[in-house]
């Protein structure tokens, strides 16, 4: 980008999500905002409530998770088959298949397949793989508008923000700080906020609904997602909530779809599955309010020009890895984010990824690799307290694949011991010899005479202080329960 | 090497401990399709349901759905409504003597000439009672998706022998249509959003108003 470049939309916030430092500091950044962990504990107490009551309602649950498992084990285990029908069906019905190997080259397909349809902006439907791959900024440096749609998307993007939750992307924002934004930017990019704008939530809807009506009206390209597509008959779904969707996928004349390999399911029966797991696990309810269904292009009714571009950028890595594996069966409904003790304290934000929670904590260290800190800190960013494995709908054993790719990370390490692996070496050497553990006794006992009177120690120097900051050490006992023993009994142990 | 043949060696080499060809004896999949899930009324639980999404539910006779589709648009406020071309003669003509101006689709109306009109009122394909949820497949009786979509009311009816227990049964009815290639539009109550501090808003984009005539 130049520097004469005007943006079309607004900036997002600074830096890249790979530059990040490790979970543990950005944690402790958002533990310090109140607003946030009280937000958050509202809205994911409140989701799981309702999610429990849903699903309460369904007695063969179980059985729906072990199919919802088997149907997504099946499929990711001859994915290379099923791809290769989606494609043939996906042609027969007229739309027009693309591969991306990595987000660069998905964001160069969608851009110029929008530049041949002469336009300056599309309109956008939720889609957790066009985040991932960037594409608003690829589009923006293109000189193309994206807008999005969804209501807490739109939040974000006019807040100039990232988002925070996979169902929910502006949790982190309240009704007050809504309004601000919708009137500060609104007018900016098209219809603005009406000037008596209030923070109801009914109203902040209200002027969402008159704001992106325009721009649905002039719309002649959208790009969305998809949550399922079906190798059988070519069909793609989006399962959504407030009309959004539809009108991006109904109104204008293209309609380009950037779909993950993993989304593929093999039968349109399936779909009873999945359609049955996901909205109960997602939002607790019974259904989403709107959900579209599309085979190709249909002649006379919506986009005649219908193009789907399947990307890899990272999955067949995770797919290599049995281990892995079933970090791709998830059908992204948020069910483990809003049951986890961290992520509820902590938020999205704290994760690097477009992926948070415990999901993201397995799912992005695989699709990006280990190697930066971020990455690497992700496996650990969690109790492995196993909630999230009980409510998953598709039954992902993340605890399971957070011990794994510990394993990873530690192995990793191993030729570069930091204070962590020294103080390990050391404790092995104590505790490999009696003579040496009496040693470190009557050393330990030394430096509790020393400091009479005190009952705790205060933060220490480094290498010790990353454990001390956040914990008090109590002072070493003056004498070890062995050495009492030893002087009021009176015998040898 | 192009994309496509790349991501599917990728694939193939990540899947090397896979050794049975056979997705189906690889994998069992331990669930009956298309089964029904057993309540005591069906129609019952399909008006709770849909009320439960706050929409409106009027259960009338099969001959008085004409009347019953004019009351509900007039009571609603409507001065202006799109007809599919399929829709059924009886329902038009009664809402042509409500006084309500009718929009035909043929040629088909641009989005701004529909967002000019209140309402659309069609017929319906399949509804399941479990979830509340009305499926579109948009035959000549429903009309293309933009006809459901832009105008701000829809008045939905629904066939009594429409209506099925839960999700399985519906795809199992609705198979057919969509290997013919229509698009299915599945709806549960009005458009909502609880984006904003998880407080539910009915309407947003969609049409914020719902109203529902089921026939017996």
């Amino acid at each position: 980008m130049t520097t004469e470049h005007v943006r079309r939309t607004p900036a997002p916030p600074e830096g890249t999500y790979l530059g990040m430092p490790k979970f543990a500091t950005n944690a402790k950044v958002q533990l310090g905002d109140n607003q946030l962990r009280k937000n958050l504990r509202n809205a994911t107490g409140t989701i799981r409530a309702k999610r429990v009551a849903r699903v309460a309602e369904v007695p063969e649950w179980e059985e729906l998770r072990l199919a919802g498992e088997a149907i997504k084990n099946r499929t990711l285990r001859h994915l290379d088959a099923y791809l290769v029908q989606l494609e043939e069906s996906l042609t027969r019905a007229g739309a027009k298949v693309h591969w991306a190997r990595d987000a660069a080259e998905a964001n160069a397909i969608v851009v110029s397949l929008v530049k041949a349809k002469g336009v300056d902006e599309v309109v956008k439907v939720k889609s957790m793989a066009t985040q991932e791959i960037e594409l608003n900024e690829a589009l923006e440096e293109a000189g193309i508008a994206a807008w999005e749609t969804d209501l807490a998307e739109l939040i974000v993007q006019l807040g100039h923000d990232r988002p925070s939750h996979i169902l929910v992307p502006a949790i982190h924002r309240n009704r007050s700080e809504v309004r601000e934004i919708f009137l500060r930017e609104m007018k900016l990019y098209g219809t603005p906020a009406p000037d008596n704008l209030t923070d109801d939530p009914t109203v902040l809807a209200a002027a969402a609904r008159t704001h992106l009506r325009e721009k649905f009206l002039r719309a002649k390209v959208a790009v969305s997602g998809a949550n399922f597509a079906v190798a059988e008959t070519g069909t793609l779904v989006v399962v959504e909530s407030e009309g959004n969707g539809r009108m991006c996928l109904t109104l204008p004349e293209t309609l380009i779809s950037v779909v993950g390999i993993e989304k593929v399911v093999p039968t349109l029966a399936d779909l009873e599955v999945f359609m049955r797991l996901l909205p109960r696990s997602s939002t607790g309810e019974r259904m989403n309010p709107y959900t579209s269904m599309w085979t190709g292009a249909t002649p006379g009714d919506g986009p005649q020009d219908v193009h789907v571009v399947l990307i890899d950028n990272g999955r067949t890595r995770v797919l290599a890895d049995p281990e892995g594996r079933p970090a791709l069966r998830c059908i992204p409904c948020s069910a483990c984010l809003n049951i986890c003790p961290v992520y509820e304290r902590v938020g999205g934000h704290a994760y690097g990824s477009v992926y948070p929670g415990p999901i993201g904590a397995v799912l992005t260290p695989q699709l990006r690799g280990t190697s930066s800190e971020i990455d690497k800190s992700l496996p650990f960013a969690s109790t492995l307290c196993g909630a999230c494995f009980e409510v998953c709908p598709v039954r992902i054993p993340i605890p399971d694949m957070l011990v794994h790719l510990r394993h990873q990370v530690a192995d990793k390490k191993r030729h570069h011991p930091g204070v962590e692996q020294t103080a390990i070496a050391a404790a092995g050497w104590v505790l490999a010899d009696r003579s040496h553990f009496e040693l470190a006794q009557r050393a330990a006992a030394l430096a509790g005479r020393l400091l009479p009177g005190r009952s705790h120690l205060g933060p220490l120097p480094w290498p010790a202080s990353p454990w001390t900051d956040a914990r008090d050490l109590p002072v070493p006992p003056s004498e070890s329960f062995r050495a009492w023993w030893q002087r009021t009994r009176g015998e040898t142990a | 090497m192009n994309a496509r043949d790349e991501i599917l060696n990728r694939v193939r080499s990540a899947l090397a401990d896979v050794v049975q060809p056979d997705p189906t004896l690889d994998v069992a999949v331990g669930w009956t399709y298309g089964r029904a899930t057993a309540m005591p009324d069906v129609l019952e639980r399909f008006v709770e349901m849909t009320l439960d999404y706050k929409a409106l539910v009027r259960r009338v006779p099969a001959t008085e759905v004409p009347d019953a589709v004019a009351d509900l648009l007039v009571a609603a406020g409507v001065g202006s409504a799109v007809l599919p071309a399929g829709l059924d003669a009886t329902w038009r003509a009664a809402i042509v003597a409500a006084g309500i101006a009718v929009h035909e689709d043929e040629p088909q109306l641009s989005r701004r000439e529909l967002n000019a009109i209140d309402a659309v009122v069609t017929a319906s394909a399949v509804s399941i009672a479990e979830t509340g949820t009305i499926v579109l497949d948009h035959a000549p009786d429903q009309g293309r998706r933009a006809l459901t979509l832009v105008p701000d009311t829809h008045l939905v009816v629904v066939r009594a022998d429409q209506v099925v227990s839960d999700v399985p049964e519906a795809v199992g009815r609705l198979a057919a249509v969509v290997a013919e290639g229509n698009p299915l539009t599945w709806i549960s109550g009005p458009s909502a959003t609880s984006d904003i501090e998880l407080t539910r808003v009915e309407g947003v984009h969609g049409p914020r108003t719902l109203l529902v005539v089921l026939a017996d």
